[in-house]
């Protein structure tokens, strides 16, 4: 059962992307996050401008460039952690330009970090909690009744603990949060952030400095935030797993978004090859001297195995 | 050296109006940098203009007693929102210059010419303590029995001042166990992760001043009618410095830290103080004399507060644990 609804869930998002022509700023039969003109600059360094971009709804849609393409600045403007020189952007149709960072969360749109924000000296079951939205004790003076929060509080031990075995870290419940790994920290964000029940979750490079292993649960994580009907906006340097588990990606390049298009093919757009590679990087080998460099690799290969096995 | 005499004032300092109104403004400073990470260091600036409150209140405008209690609360709320405001936006280090700078100019206000009729200069105000003292349920006498003993005075300040530690650490306790503690202990560890679970963090960091403020004002309360009079230089800035210090000592982020850090502050202080005027009036220690004493134990202190951080920088009751992962 579970099954079925995953693949249909995978096919639904898959049939919107299908007939999309692959240009950037191209529109989405149901976005649930729309940008305008989303514009930052550093000093004379223009960061991020974005004409145009939606992000559709119940999708894992990818945001890939080369480094120092904006992509982390583009979700701090989102976000609200940064203010954008100008621009607009809705969420789920609501204006979200110049609303502050947790009235952005609190909306349903939950980031995480590409430098991980593990609360060290909490537990990890504390880190959990705090995700939750609408505690009653987190008001100062309920705060003093702990009858008035108990029953709550107990609600969402409960969700946290779900979510904790799911990410596997039930055995490191009552540990510092400072104590986990890097890996742990990454799986600890991401499950804190469910923790506010998001409608859009935006991961930073969610699966950076994580052992092959643990990428692949991660990857199952993302995966399901689909299934349970969240839509994903991830950014990721790995094109495998992009290729893996996105339904849609977008290209930054120079802060602006430079292609969209389905996973498979977008690598060989030719505005990501040249925004990869640079616009000028050397034309195209030809048959005979690509069969040469492939021949010199394999030689110096073969030294080099020989050498070993001497 | 008479031996009565240190022993008697050494043990009557774990418990003594010293003790308590450090107590109280320590406990406040534990709010703010134990369990939020907020670097105030203008504490000494509460415990002022809740004492000035009062003092000026009930002296010059010639209002009642809890009416003084009252303006002073109100003053303490009033001077968080004042520092918070402008400050709580911006990184950490702002707030510690910003509160710093403020308590020096609460000081200087406190203690100028311009302001003699009203705050009385550098002599400061007295004779606003009757309406504390009319209500003194303790007869006239002698309480206690040798080394501890109190007059009828003592005993009413001690123990309002013990009432009040008492009642700031079961608030401490109740807040720093729920949810809304929790939100604290997070901003101490990092901001912005706070803000990307939908949590308003100006508006925690402004709570946890105002409430650390006030709880710490009590102090300037417990002085102010322990002694039955102000004065600006009370509450300069090695009050807040010696706050820290007790903080520290005792344990940041622990309920009672505060209270046993000023209680063992307070006993050292003393000892030291008793046995080095006594070894200097005896002649055993001819390098100083009794003048140098007071300062002198102060070079101490600093001696200590150092050798305490690099050898048990957890302080008394802290978890060697946390401080492991934080220099992570
Ligand atoms: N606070 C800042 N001040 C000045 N320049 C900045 C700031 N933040 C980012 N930049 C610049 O903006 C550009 C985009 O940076 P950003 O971090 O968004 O890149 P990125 O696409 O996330 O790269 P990566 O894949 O390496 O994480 C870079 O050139 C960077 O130097
Ligand atoms: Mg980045």
């Amino acid at each position: 059962m579970h099954a079925e609804t995953a693949t249909d869930r995978k096919a639904a998002a898959l049939a919107a992307f299908k007939d999309l022509p692959h240009e950037p700023g191209v529109a989405k039969p149901d976005p649930i996050l729309v940008v305008d003109n989303v514009v930052r600059r550093f000093g004379g360094l223009t960061a991020v401008d974005v004409g145009h971009v939606e992000v559709q709804r119940g999708s894992i849609t990818a945001l890939i460039g080369p480094n120092g393409a904006g992509k982390t600045t583009f979700f701090n403007q989102l976000t609200g952690f940064d203010t954008a020189d100008s621009g607009e952007w809705t969420f789920n149709g609501r204006k979200m330009n110049g609303v502050p960072a947790h009235k952005v969360a609190r909306a349903g749109m939950v980031r995480t970090f590409q430098l991980t924000k593990a609360l060290s000296r909490l537990t990890v079951l504390e880190n959990m909690r705090l995700g939750a939205q609408g505690q009653k004790g987190e008001n100062f003076w309920r705060a003093l009744i702990p009858g008035s929060w108990r029953g709550q509080e107990d609600r969402i031990t409960a969700r946290a603990d779900e979510l904790l075995a799911r990410f596997k870290l039930d055995a490191k419940r009552e540990d510092f949060a400072g104590s986990l790994s890097g890996g742990q920290r990454k799986l600890l964000e991401m499950a804190r952030a469910l923790m506010v029940e998001p409608e859009l979750v935006m991961l930073d490079e969610p699966m950076a400095g994580v052992n092959p292993a643990l990428t692949q649960s991660l990857l199952g994580h993302v995966k399901d935030l689909r299934e349970q009907g969240m839509s994903v906006l991830f950014v990721e340097h790995d094109m495998d797993m992009v290729r893996d588990i996105s339904d849609w990606v977008i290209v930054m390049a120079q802060g602006a978004v430079i292609a969209e298009g389905p996973p498979d093919t977008i690598m060989s757009d030719q505005r990501v090859i040249d925004a990869y590679l640079g616009a000028h990087h050397d034309a195209p080998l030809s048959e005979s001297e690509l069969e040469e460099q492939l021949h010199e690799a394999e030689d110096a290969l073969e030294a080099e195995i020989q050498e070993e096995s001497k | 050296m008479n031996w009565d005499i240190i022993l008697s004032t050494t043990l009557k300092a774990a418990i003594g109006v010293e003790t308590v109104w450090y107590a109280l403004a320590a406990i406040g400073i534990n709010i703010h940098f134990g369990y939020t990470g907020l670097l105030n260091f203008g504490q000494s600036a509460f415990l002022a203009v809740a004492g000035y409150g009062l003092a000026v209140t009930v002296t010059v405008i010639g209002l009642p007693f809890w009416i003084g209690i009252g303006v002073g609360l109100v003053a303490a709320v009033l001077l968080a929102f004042l520092l918070g405001i402008p400050t709580l936006r911006l990184r950490a280090d702002y707030l510690a210059i910003v509160t710093i700078a403020a308590a020096e100019i609460v000081r200087l206000i406190f203690r100028s010419v311009e302001f003699k009729s009203v705050f009385g200069g550098s002599d400061g105000r007295r004779g606003f303590s009757q309406g504390f003292y009319e209500i003194n349920p303790y007869a006239e006498g002698t309480y206690g029995f040798w080394p501890l003993s109190f007059n009828e005075r003592e005993m009413w300040v001690l123990t309002v001042g013990w009432v009040l530690i008492a009642i700031a650490c079961l608030i401490v306790f109740l807040l720093m166990k729920s949810p809304w503690g929790r939100v604290l202990k997070a901003i101490r560890e990092d901001e912005d992760a706070v803000r990307s679970l939908g949590k308003n963090v100006f508006s925690y960091k402004m709570q946890s001043l105002i409430l650390g403020g006030v709880l710490g004002c009590l102090g300037g309360f417990v002085y102010g009618l322990a002694t039955g009079s102000v004065q600006p230089d009370i509450f300069g800035t090695e009050t807040t410095f010696f706050a820290y210090t007790i903080v520290i000592l005792g344990g940041a982020a622990r309920v009672f830290g505060p209270v046993v850090g000023a209680s063992i502050f307070w006993v050292l202080l003393v000892l030291v103080n008793g046995l080095l005027s006594g070894a200097v009036q005896s002649g055993v220690i001819t390098f100083m004399d009794i003048t140098q004493v007071g300062p002198f134990r102060f070079l101490l202190v600093g001696l200590g507060l150092i050798l305490l951080l690099v050898y048990r920088p957890q302080g008394i009751f802290g978890d060697k644990r946390e401080l492991a992962i934080n220099a992570r």
